[in-house]
């Protein structure tokens, strides 16, 4: 089975995020890079489908050259190769569909497995976007994934509770929390992952005009929330409770 | 006819409370663009949903009743949804940002070659359409513009209000001739059934985090949101140690909520928590850790042991007759 996982670079989320004086975008100078979170258990799930039923393993990555990084990362958690599609501009999640669609009409993968969101932009897009793209049905919050007879059950969280979906493959699945335990890479999967190909394209490689839907105007902080005060006793909270923020 | 189409979601037949503020927000944006707001109604069995839908301040209801629309699939709404918004020339086509909006309307995007925003805050005009949205986990807001004619947005619905009750608008029937995939299957919905509220409509919330330690522990919450008649939440490391279901989970990657009253127990406050819960009116953080960031949002702060003063709350409200 062929199996195509993504992968983003994004701001390091244990990171305070400070946004540049004249509101054209957030400093970037200092600031530390890793993996999309969400796209680490796309990454080991994709490891885990091959441990199960054999196959390759191809990591993609959307943006700027700095992404072999990740990339690397996924190689060393156990992926095969890598693709980055090198860009510098500021991508909406639909020109990142649009691209890693030409991928995978290139690669021709079983199953696509994604991060559901990313946790810089928030979108939670790309994988729905790509899905309707090249036709092909959608299992989005999966928390368990198996694949039997060219089908993938999903099980998915979803308002409510969750719900099971079954999709025909080739088709996409994007990965919530509870999905698995994304591995760590070891010491000599660090050292192999070197030696794995990576390639690099450009969009005008594939034919993709990366040019965004959505446009950013301005970023600002929102509005902070001032701390508020300190009480003693569980007596003294009822009390402003009741006649301060006459909330109870 | 730059009309707004907002996507009804509905559970149980009934309408979800999402839409009525998917449809406030709708009314604004319709306000700027000089059309109506039409709600779209996809289903089986759907008329009590129609007739709420039709009440809920919109102009006009569009439905289709359909075995294809029984259960809720991306493949055969995508296409019925993109259908209906070019037949009525929509040029704003909304839902709420909840599990169905995100998994939806990428597809209906990506189907009208539209851009799209994600939990829309605000809209306004100022020599063309902006729209408000958080990312960075609400650290930053940025304003943007779809520089395509029909523009795709989720609604973060905490930001809306929903209208009042309006008299019965009309409702008309429509045919997209969608026949249905054969590429994928609902199997099932397993419900939590809860007699407490929904968390995205709870008027007060009691959540837990890792620093209970058990998901026993979560009893004492439970206590503390039913004396309350409130709904009960979780912080994300709460969820991923087990002690308590996905569906309660509050924060970047869960759900966001803006209760009156948002008790946050033995939550540290990481950056990912706040960003679900900081829209709350009022906060009351109690942890042991004088130092944790979660007392830089609260309006009152208990530094103390959650397992001594979280039933001796219960007991003392209990007491009083709350």
């Amino acid at each position: 089975m062929k199996i195509l996982t993504t992968v983003k670079r994004v701001t390091d989320p244990d990171m305070k995020v400070k946004i540049k004086p004249d509101g054209t975008g957030i400093v970037t100078d200092g600031v530390e890079y890793k993996m999309n979170s969400f796209d680490e258990y796309g990454v080991e799930e994709a490891i885990v489908l091959k441990q199960n039923h054999g196959g390759e393993v191809v990591v993609v990555s959307v943006g700027p050259s700095a992404s072999t990084k990740e990339i690397r990362t996924a190689l060393a958690m156990g992926a095969d190769r890598g693709i980055l599609v090198e860009t510098d501009a500021e991508l909406d999640s639909d020109a990142v569909a649009r691209v890693l669609a030409e991928v995978v009409k290139k690669e021709q993968p079983d199953i696509i497995v994604m991060g559901k969101q990313a946790v810089d932009s928030d979108r939670n897009q790309a994988g729905q976007m790509l899905a309707a793209y090249l036709g092909y049905p959608q299992a989005t919050f999966a928390y368990s994934l198996e694949v039997a007879d060219g089908w993938a059950t999903v099980g998915r969280e979803v308002d409510g509770g969750t719900s099971t979906k079954r999709i025909k493959l080739p088709g996409i699945v994007t990965a919530d929390l509870r999905l698995n335990e994304p591995r760590y890479a070891s010491l000599p999967g660090i050292m192999k992952a070197k030696r794995k190909p990576l390639e690099t394209m450009t969009p005008d490689d594939l034919g993709v005009d990366v040019t965004s839907k959505v446009r950013v105007i301005k970023y600002e902080a929102p509005e902070e929330r001032q701390a508020g005060r300190i009480v003693e006793t569980v007596d003294e909270l009822i009390e402003v409770l009741r006649n301060e923020a006459k909330a109870i | 006819m730059a009309n707004v189409l907002v996507v009804a979601e509905h559970l149980n037949g009934q309408l979800r409370k999402v839409t009525n503020a998917t449809v406030a927000f709708a009314k604004q944006a319709a306000g700027l663009t000089g059309g109506q707001v039409h709600v779209l109604v996809l289903g089986s069995g759907i008329g009590g949903v129609v007739e709420e839908a039709a009440k809920s301040g919109a102009d006009k209801v569009l439905f289709e009743d359909s075995a294809v629309f029984t259960n809720y699939l991306a493949e055969n709404h995508g296409p019925a949804v993109a259908k209906v918004a070019q037949d009525i020339g929509a040029t704003i086509v909304c839902a709420a940002s909840s599990t169905f909006g995100k998994d939806l309307l990428p597809a209906v995007a990506a189907h009208l070659s539209a851009g799209m925003v994600s939990d829309a805050t605000k809209v306004w005009d100022d020599g063309g359409l902006k729209f408000m949205r958080p990312l960075w986990a609400g650290n930053v807001l940025t304003t943007v513009e779809v520089t395509t004619p029909v523009k795709v947005i989720t609604v973060r619905t905490t930001e809306f209000d929903a209208l009042p009750e309006s008299g019965p608008a009309p409702s008309e029937a429509v045919a997209t001739g969608v026949g249905g995939t054969d590429a994928a299957e609902f199997v099932n919905f397993d419900q939590v059934k809860s007699e407490r509220p929904e968390l995205t409509d709870a008027d007060v919330i009691v959540a837990g985090g890792r620093g209970l330690k058990s998901a026993e522990n979560f009893g004492m919450i439970m206590e503390l949101a039913d004396l309350l008649s409130g709904a009960v939440g979780a912080s994300r490391a709460a969820v991923d140690s087990g002690y308590a279901p996905n569906d309660w989970q509050i924060g970047q990657t869960g759900k966001v909520v803006a209760p009156n009253l948002y008790f946050a127990v033995a939550i540290s406050g990481a950056i990912q928590h706040l960003a679900g819960m900081k829209g709350s009116k009022t906060i009351v953080a109690i942890n042991t850790n004088a130092e944790a960031p979660i007392f830089q949002v609260a309006d009152y702060g208990l530094v103390a042991d959650a397992f001594a003063v979280v039933p001796e709350l219960t007991e003392k409200l209990k007491a009083l007759g709350v």
